[in-house]
């Protein structure tokens, strides 16, 4: 019974994808077939706007209205906004004359190369900056763990690991709960509820985070603390598996895992739910109608329908948690080292070049903070360019419904 | 008033502007954070009696204060809580460098381990800052506090994240008194910790000290004194155990030996009263400034701050210069003319 969902419901999809579709119906989406692309184009095309509906892939048919493009990997969160597709051709052509044309193309060209060289100059900067370092180190001995500034050492691997291993907590923290809250806050609690939980959590991503850091010291690691008291007193002697060892301080990188949660689970939650909202009525409808419980439907038809802007909302937040800075500064002890354990302290790259930074000892120090930057750089974007190659290769093995994409 | 008035004033106020400009010296400076309660309040004095003479202060830290003087030259004078080494004086484009000693301050141990009183000598806060003294209850503890009970809880250590002159002040004693500490760890404004947690500034390390039971930090004296936390006194050279205060901070600038240059460190100083982890706070001044009319004012601002300026310090909670030092550094400023 299922599979056939699979396959009946997604091609009924793709056949409205045709870029010429002549349906009369389909008259205000027809900006979209100006930028056709192949149905199964994996990723967003490089003109198509960040955190604005790209695909226009849209199912529906029958609802000119509904909202029907997905957001693809959006970098910053997109508010709910209007179809910019929606807007009819002719009025477009119509409506202004060719010089305001021409200047209002000019503008925001300017705005977007000043943005292309805006991130231009800082690599530079952070490249520039990081050569002496690099000359006097090696690579080889950027990547050891020794942190020594009185003997001129600069290693970055242990903070290469806490920000890893602290992102890695907050995501699996943040990731789950984010999705699962969005969820509910679409598909299952009344409006009311839902408006209230969103709007408190939109909140959350308002606070600064040195703020949230004191919070942090103050209330959440004394909470973690007897966390950690009570493993280490486990009578199943809890405390001798290599993620609960050593002394329970509270510090530590679960407390500054938790932290970041906390911190990415605005951005994740909100795009999710905006990529939620996105899923075309009838999809919804069509699983009802096919007898699908509640619980069928958002597993077979909501989420396989949204998973890709789902992932985007993870990156989105994965972006939020490996820069943060202050907040995870004031909680997670700042010690450079490697260990297993939830319970250890540890320190990561944007924290230590904030601690180092105003004092740091000699030009090598601060050209050695310099590079922990450039890393910290590289590192996200590796992430970004593996999370997008896996959603490349995933799109093309077909293991999801074609609306799904 | 009539728009031609208007006019006929602004006019006016323009001819005399550059006139009323024309007498203001401005004199720049960067440097540490621990000296800039006590020099804003300076300048803010000194401007009163000398209004022809402003003075701006960026607080951007001891290092920054020390590059910004000697190496891009982007400020008149230079303010540092650790004093140039060798090579940043040989590599200063800046020549000749002068220290001069402003204010004093003091670091003092605190710790978490309610209803205790201890006080603690050299080599053992070395030990516990090592972490070869880990339990409260360990023999070098009990012999720094006869009489004392101990508990048998682990020692937490807690320091400076950030790089500082606080924790230069603290290791560098540590160093003086334990030789271990000098081979392991040495001396700087940030340094490898064998062991412990990292707070960023005084208020992450009292805060730590503060929400973990059997933790021990250090802090600086003013900041201690403002925020009524209690510290233990420390044992100094001559084998007296020493809570700070500005006097017995005074006590170990006027005991110690001052060198012409002032590069001098007053940790562990000899004489009787002083108290062992007290440091020099240094204005970075040079001759060799162009502009003679910044060159007076600056010259003529340095010897109010050492003398008239010494006055303001105590309420702030700095340990004024003793008698002889000033005495010292006047012959020296006058250098500057």
């Amino acid at each position: 019974m299922r599979p056939s969902f699979h396959e009946e419901i997604p091609m009924d999809v793709s056949s409205t994808e045709t870029p010429d579709h002549p349906v009369a119906g389909l008259a205000p989406h027809s900006g979209s077939a100006q930028r056709p692309r192949p149905g199964s184009a994996p990723l967003p095309s490089p003109r198509a706007p960040l955190g604005g509906p790209v695909r226009p892939s849209g199912p529906t048919d029958e609802q000119p209205g509904t909202a029907e493009a997905l957001p693809a990997l959006p970098m910053i969160a997109p508010e709910p906004e209007p179809d910019p597709d929606a807007l009819p051709e002719d009025r477009y052509h119509r409506s202004t004359g060719r010089v305001a044309d021409q200047l209002f193309r000019l503008g925001t060209g300017t705005c977007a190369a000043m943005v292309a060289a805006l991130i231009l100059v800082v690599i530079l900067f952070m490249v520039k900056g990081s050569i002496p370092a690099f000359k006097d180190h090696g690579l080889g001995a950027i990547l050891s763990p020794a942190w020594d500034p009185t003997n001129q050492k600069y290693g970055a691997l242990t903070f290469l690991f806490g920000t890893a291993y602290t992102s890695l907590i907050g995501m699996a923290i943040a990731l789950p709960l984010g999705v699962l809250t969005a969820v509910a806050l679409v598909e299952i609690l009344p409006k009311g509820p839902a408006k209230a939980i969103s709007l408190a959590v939109e909140l959350l991503a308002a606070i600064p985070s040195v703020l949230l850091g004191l919070w942090g010291i103050f209330e959440l690691v004394p909470l973690v603390r007897r966390f950690e008291i009570s493993i280490y007193k486990s009578p199943f002697g809890l405390r001798r598996l290599p993620i609960f060892g050593g002394a329970p301080l509270g510090v530590g990188f679960l407390a500054a895992g938790l932290l970041l949660a906390i911190m990415a689970l605005p951005f994740i939650l909100s795009v999710t739910r905006e990529v939620l909202l996105q899923v075309p009525r009838s999809q919804r409808e069509a699983a009802y109608a096919l007898g699908a419980t509640r619980w069928q439907a958002i597993r077979r038809f909501i989420l396989p329908y949204s998973w890709k802007g789902i992932f985007g909302a993870g990156l989105l937040g994965l972006a939020r948690v490996l820069g943060e800075t202050m907040a995870v500064t004031m909680v997670i002890g700042n010690t450079p080292q490697i260990k297993a354990s939830l319970f250890a302290s540890g320190y990561t790259l944007a924290s230590v070049i904030a601690n180092e930074f105003t004092e740091a000892p000699s030009d090598l120090a601060i050209s050695a903070l310099i590079s922990l930057g450039l890393i910290l750089l590289l590192l996200s974007v590796t992430l970004n360019a593996a999370a997008r190659i896996m959603l490349f290769y995933l799109n093309r093995s077909q293991g999801v419904p074609q609306g799904a994409k | 008033m009539t728009p031609r008035s208007i006019a006929r004033t602004a006019l006016f106020a323009l001819l005399l502007a550059p006139a009323a400009f024309a007498q203001i010296t401005s004199l720049s400076g960067a440097g540490g954070t621990f000296i800039y309660p006590l020099a804003s309040k300076w300048f803010n004095e000194y401007n009163k009696v000398h209004p022809q003479i402003q003075i701006n202060y960026q607080s951007i830290g001891s290092g920054g204060g020390i590059r910004q003087f000697s190496v891009e030259q982007t400020v008149d004078f230079g303010e540092t809580d650790g004093p140039m080494s060798d090579q940043q004086l040989r590599e200063s484009k800046v020549q000749p460098v002068y220290h001069f000693p402003m204010a004093l301050g003091g670091v003092v141990p605190v710790y978490n381990l309610p209803g205790v009183q201890l006080r603690f000598s050299g080599p053992t806060l070395a030990g516990i800052f090592l972490g070869e003294i880990a339990m409260w209850d360990d023999a070098a503890i009990v012999k720094d506090n006869p009489g004392v009970k101990l508990p048998a809880q682990p020692i937490t250590v807690v320091h400076r994240a950030d790089g500082s002159g606080t924790t230069y002040t603290w290791v560098d004693f540590l160093s003086k008194v334990s030789a271990e500490w000098q081979k392991k760890v040495g001396v700087g404004t940030s340094v490898t910790w064998p062991v412990g947690l990292g707070g960023k500034g005084n208020e992450g390390v009292s805060g730590m000290v503060k929400q973990t039971p059997g933790s021990i930090g250090y802090v600086e004296l003013i900041y201690a004194l403002q925020t009524k936390l209690e510290h233990a006194p420390v044992q100094n050279a001559t084998g007296e155990f020493l809570n700070a205060s500005l006097a017995s901070v005074s006590a170990a600038a006027a005991t110690a030996r001052i060198p012409a240059d002032y590069r001098v460190s007053i940790t562990n100083a000899p004489g009787k009263g002083a108290y062992p982890i007290s440091t020099f706070t240094w204005v970075l001044a040079t001759p060799s400034m162009k502009d003679a009319a910044k060159k007076k004012a600056l010259h003529d601002f340095l010897i109010w701050a050492v003398t008239k300026g010494q006055d303001y310090s105590e309420g702030l909670g700095y340990a004024p210069l003793p008698k002889s030092v000033v005495q010292m550094e006047l012959k020296d400023i006058a250098k500057m003319k």
